[in-house]
């Protein structure tokens, strides 16, 4: 399956990851509407410390620990994405308790958001692999 | 501050309406322009530091920045302009020689862009380089006088070595020093994927590009900086630097602030020191003792490479060539007025030298008249722009081109001529390392490979349109070009009529 | 091949979704007395709360039990099993034969004998979705509750029920609150965050009598209520391997492959026990995500297939009124903290390894010290201060992120 990895020489720390990712998920079909005067929630960051920096999103684990500890069942594997139902996602933040690479965040309205590959919104792949200006992220099978 | 009497040359205009706080453009930024106001929540700039490199423009995710040039202006006076004003006030405050980089960006001639290329029409049909066959490779060396033959009647092999081009492009010579190493692993690359060659300049080859050698042409300039047996036997072909484009009888001088490294380590100078290139070899003071270089770098290296001169276009080129294509080496390489550089006295560069097309010219008919055309190839360079002047330097004489500014600018260069800084913020002409990682040489390679391939199209299209199928029935073909708005003397100089004829 | 499954919950479901792993064709009986489609029974709490309902609290889809290919038989009661003929007994009589079972019974509420308990018709306990029912039906907004108990459940039921009723006193024997996964410093922090919501506590205290809706508590103290709620705590609901002699500790007990003593027969979940890493003894983890790896392990060897449960730890997320509490692990050992204002942390180091953490407020990326944890990270491996300063993947060396982030999807 394809997934969206990083490679961390190239990381330039730029954010800009974050923003096409904020802007993918607003629906809005402008970023300057979508972004405008809002502070961003995006579902893949940077983890930054002097020179080094490098994007953290989901990485859709074949055995991923935050579906089975969901207690709702809101998280749930399709086609090997990890999706998350946000009607039946309570905010119990189990998810966050469980996953090793702190992909998951809480987002608006108390309950989680994730990366889940633009697959749920009208982009449908990374828009993140997309803005990234040097291949610091790449989407491929591997 | 005191008085200052500069002002910015550039503004950075920002459309509020579409900034969205991002600061990509303050991360981005090595000149520090950008900055972002917490309390009132908006993005400032610093137009002082600003040199115009577009980075910031390049990757605003809402297209809301712009560079504009400042209107700010001094009494209008086409001789005393604001330029030569604001290099006064800088001289006056520092007392220093004026540095500049790339190439001479003055208002001389540009004579490719005078030269117009011939298309067949009825009697000589035109040729469709998507359905015939189209020869763009070509071979550089000299050229043995005659065919022999055996006994039998067999063809002898009487061919020295030389260099085999998929295009008549190749990369001209950037060391790793005045660009980055992930511009070399980029070209190294490209050169490879590509089938032509890049050359190392005079910073030595890394012990990491070693496996691109048979891409490789490695340069011996009068530094002889990270010149050694293995060196020399790793590239496929040997270039003696007699001189650069943009600064004829000009040495060069890394800082050994900048001698660090694996730059130490290739270059062969210890850490800290300067590495100072002397403005002539000391070894060369004739055509005699260039002939004496030129066999001892054959000597060591077996006869299996061929050696190449390069020299800057100045007023007696085409003697000096003369001289070159006697001294035994194989390929002339002419580096035009024009020519790029990472740093270079801005005086010299901007006055010293002429244009490559006049050079050129003038080199291949002289050689022509002394019969010693075959001797040697020749390598034209100093701004290259497009295939066309590919295909009008060929007409003119040239076996190849060299590309240097055109290899950048499609790595990202925005040519805002700021080289000598080091803070390039393309991660080009710098040796720091957040800085050079900006350049994916993944991606670089890629548009170097793009870049090639695309004018090799464009050389065929072009090719075709006036009937040829072959780089070599195309090498000197003047009739194939017509000036426009040129003299008698500059018509003279180039070989070519004038459109009409 | 017929696998029976006593028990409708996380563990089952984790068990079916483990053998459909490995056999698509077997025959999967769930049997479970509650009536209902599998539902999370944390969310009753939420459910009172207002912010899930009947529908959105099914664990797996409606359609679960039909593309998992199982029978649920809802509604009815194992009351025996008997292993020598391989048999499970239903209330009404019908008896079914099995070739592997699981049992996922999961735990009972525990009530310690409190004098004049009988005579409080308002009584419930809080951990099924009847319960839940009850007490919403029972309570009013002039209620005054009394919940006895200061644990997960008590607590989440006071948030469930507090915009709905007058008073809510929670009375507890423990010196602080939520005492099996917070220490006394994080527990003031939650305890006066949930007092400024009205909700009353009592602490280092027990109800000595209930006498016409009062409790008559240890310290003298007297507790009108109309409405009782006993959330003590609760216990592993083992009776049916204990009539058959399987072995039980605190739990059912079982092996690393989930199997009881006896043959053929296997336990999941709440009800048994499980290897806790961070302590290396058994214990019961009566925690969802527990039951659900479990459940899902115990199904992979009920179907043929060889997989140990390991890397078992306490780990808890929970919430009382927008203030996030993520623990994990034992807390033993040198104790780091690191807190300003409602954010509290603390993490406990032992032997160079990291045992146990409580986050409150900020929890963001807390995953990676649960990782830490479960791997058993060596702590000189990564830059423990910085991982202790902010969780994540920047404590680990350029080598060990291009392991993590790279070519290789996790196995866990």
């Amino acid at each position: 399956m394809k997934r969206v990895y990083v490679n961390e020489q190239w990381c330039l720390g730029c954010h800009l990851c974050e923003y096409y990712c904020a802007f993918a998920n607003s629906n809005e079909t402008d970023m300057v509407k979508a972004l405008k005067d809002i502070v961003i929630h995006p579902r893949i960051q940077i983890e930054q410390k002097d020179n080094i920096s490098f994007a953290v999103s989901c990485r859709h684990c074949e055995e991923p620990l935050c579906v089975k500890g969901c207690i709702t069942g809101a998280l749930s594997i399709n086609e090997g994405v990890i999706s998350v139902d946000q009607n039946k996602c309570i905010g119990c933040f189990t998810c966050i308790l469980c996953c090793p690479y702190g992909a998951i965040s809480a987002g608006d309205e108390s309950i989680i958001q994730k990366c889940e590959l633009c697959t749920n919104n009208k982009h449908g792949s990374p828009h993140c692999v997309k803005g990234c200006p040097n291949n610091a992220i790449v989407f491929e099978e591997r | 501050m005191g008085i200052n009497y500069l002002y910015q040359e550039y503004e950075v205009s920002r459309n509020m309406d579409r900034c969205i706080n991002c600061r990509v453009c303050e991360r981005q930024c090595a000149n520090e322009v950008h900055s972002f106001d917490k309390d009132k929540n908006i993005m400032r700039s610093d137009d002082v530091n600003c040199v115009n490199c577009h980075r910031c423009v390049a990757l605003c995710p809402t297209r809301a920045l712009k560079i504009v040039k400042t209107d700010h202006t001094f009494k209008e006076n086409a001789n005393w302009r604001g330029s030569i004003i604001n290099e006064i006030y800088k001289q006056a405050e520092s007392g220093a020689v004026l540095l500049s980089s790339m190439g001479n960006p003055n208002n001389y001639p540009v004579y490719f862009d005078k030269i117009l290329l011939n298309a067949s029409q009825v009697t000589n049909p035109s040729i469709d380089p998507l359905r015939e066959p189209m020869e763009t490779k070509v071979f550089l060396g000299s050229k043995p006088k005659s065919i022999q033959r055996d006994k039998d009647g067999r063809l002898i092999n009487n061919l020295s070595c030389g260099i085999e081009l998929s295009v008549p492009i190749m990369f001209s010579a950037m060391s790793y020093g005045s660009i980055s190493y992930n511009a070399h692993e980029s070209l190294a690359r490209a050169a490879k994927e590509a089938g032509i060659l890049y050359n190392t300049g005079e910073g030595g080859l890394h012990k990491d590009f070693y496996q691109y050698g048979s891409n490789t042409i490695v340069q011996v300039a009068s530094g002889r900086f990270g010149v050694y047996k293995d060196y020399l036997e790793a590239g496929a072909a040997i270039e003696i630097k007699m001189g650069q484009g943009a600064k004829p009888g000009i040495g060069g001088h890394l800082p050994g602030a900048k001698i660090v490294g694996d730059i130490s380590k290739t270059r062969m100078v210890p850490e800290g020191s300067d590495a100072i290139s002397p403005a002539p070899h000391h070894d060369i003071y004739s055509i005699e003792d260039l002939r004496q270089l030129v066999y001892s770098l054959k000597e060591t290296t077996n006869y299996k490479k061929p050696v190449i001169v390069k020299i800057a276009a100045v007023h007696n080129v085409a003697a000096i060539a003369s001289g070159i294509a006697r001294s035994g080496a194989d390929i002339i390489a002419i580096d035009g007025f024009r020519g790029g550089t990472g740093a270079a006295p801005t005086r010299i560069r901007d006055n010293v030298g002429i244009p490559i097309e006049l050079a050129l010219a003038s080199v291949d008919q002289r050689l022509r008249d002394e019969g010693i055309r075959d001797n040697v190839s020749i390598v034209v360079g100093g701004s290259i722009r497009n295939s066309s002047d590919i295909v009008k330097a060929i007409a003119l004489g040239a076996d190849c081109v060299y590309i240097g500014t055109a290899a950048l600018l499609a790595l990202g260069c925005h040519l805002c001529r700021s080289c000598q800084t080091g803070k390039c913020n393309w991660g080009i002409a710098t040796q720091s390392p957040e800085l050079v990682k900006r350049l994916n040489p993944d991606i670089g390679f890629k548009r170097l490979v793009n870049l090639v391939g695309a004018w090799e199209h464009e050389i065929k299209e072009m090719m075709g349109g006036m009937g040829i199928n072959s780089i070599e029935s195309l090498k000197g073909n003047r009739l194939m070009l017509r000036g426009v708005g040129l003299s008698e003397k500059e018509l003279q100089i180039l070989g070519i009529k004038h459109a009409g004829e | 091949m017929r696998y029976v499954i006593i028990g409708n919950s996380t563990a089952a479901v984790g068990a079916v979704e483990g053998i459909r792993k490995n056999d698509l064709e077997g025959e999967i009986i769930i049997i479970s007395k509650e009536p209902y489609h599998v539902y999370s029974r944390p969310l009753i709490s939420y459910l009172l709360y207002g912010k899930t309902d009947e529908e959105r609290m099914k664990y797996r889809s409606k359609d679960f039990y039909d593309t998992m290919n199982c029978k649920a038989i809802l509604g009815r009661e194992a009351v025996k099993i008997d292993d020598a003929k391989k048999e499970v007994h239903l209330d009404d009589g019908e008896v079914l034969n099995y070739d592997k079972l699981l049992v996922a019974t999961g735990s009972l509420p525990f009530v310690p004998p409190m004098e004049g308990l009988d005579g409080v018709h308002k009584r419930f306990s809080f951990m099924s979705l009847d319960d839940a029912k009850k007490v919403e039906s029972a309570i009013s907004s002039n209620s005054k509750v009394l919940i006895i108990g200061a644990g997960l459940i008590g607590l989440k039921c006071a948030e469930g029920i507090s915009k709905r009723v007058e008073s809510i006193t929670v009375v507890d024997l423990a010196d602080r609150i939520l005492s099996s996964i917070l220490d006394r410093d994080g527990a003031e922090i939650v305890k006066s965050h949930m007092e400024k919501r009205n909700i009353k506590f009592i602490l280092n205290t027990k109800v000595e009598t209930f006498a016409n809706n009062e409790a008559v508590l240890s310290n003298g103290e007297k507790v009108e209520f109309d409405v009782l709620v006993l959330a003590v705590g609760v216990i592993p609901n083992t009776g049916l391997i204990k009539e058959i002699n399987g072995k039980i500790n605190r739990g059912i007990v079982v092996d690393e492959f989930c199997q009881t003593s006896i043959p053929d027969i296997f336990a999941a979940g709440d009800c048994c026990e499980s290897f806790d890493i961070t302590m290396e003894q058994n214990k019961v983890l009566a925690l969802l995500p527990n039951a659900y790896m479990q459940g899902e392990c115990a199904g992979i060897n009920m179907a043929g297939g060889k997989k140990e449960y390991g890397k078992a730890i306490p780990m808890n997320a929970i919430s009382f009124f927008g203030l996030h509490i993520i623990t994990a692990g034992s807390y033993i050992g040198e104790v780091f903290s690191k807190s300003n204002g409602e954010n509290y942390k603390k993490l406990f180091v032992k032997d160079g390894l990291l045992k146990g953490y409580i986050m409150i407020g900020d929890i963001e990326k807390a995953g990676i010290y649960t990782s830490l944890i479960r791997e058993k990270t060596p702590l000189c491996d990564i830059d423990f201060e910085l991982v202790l300063q902010s969780p994540g993947l920047m404590a680990f060396t350029r080598k060990d992120r291009k392991k993590i982030l790279g070519g290789v999807v996790n196995e866990y």
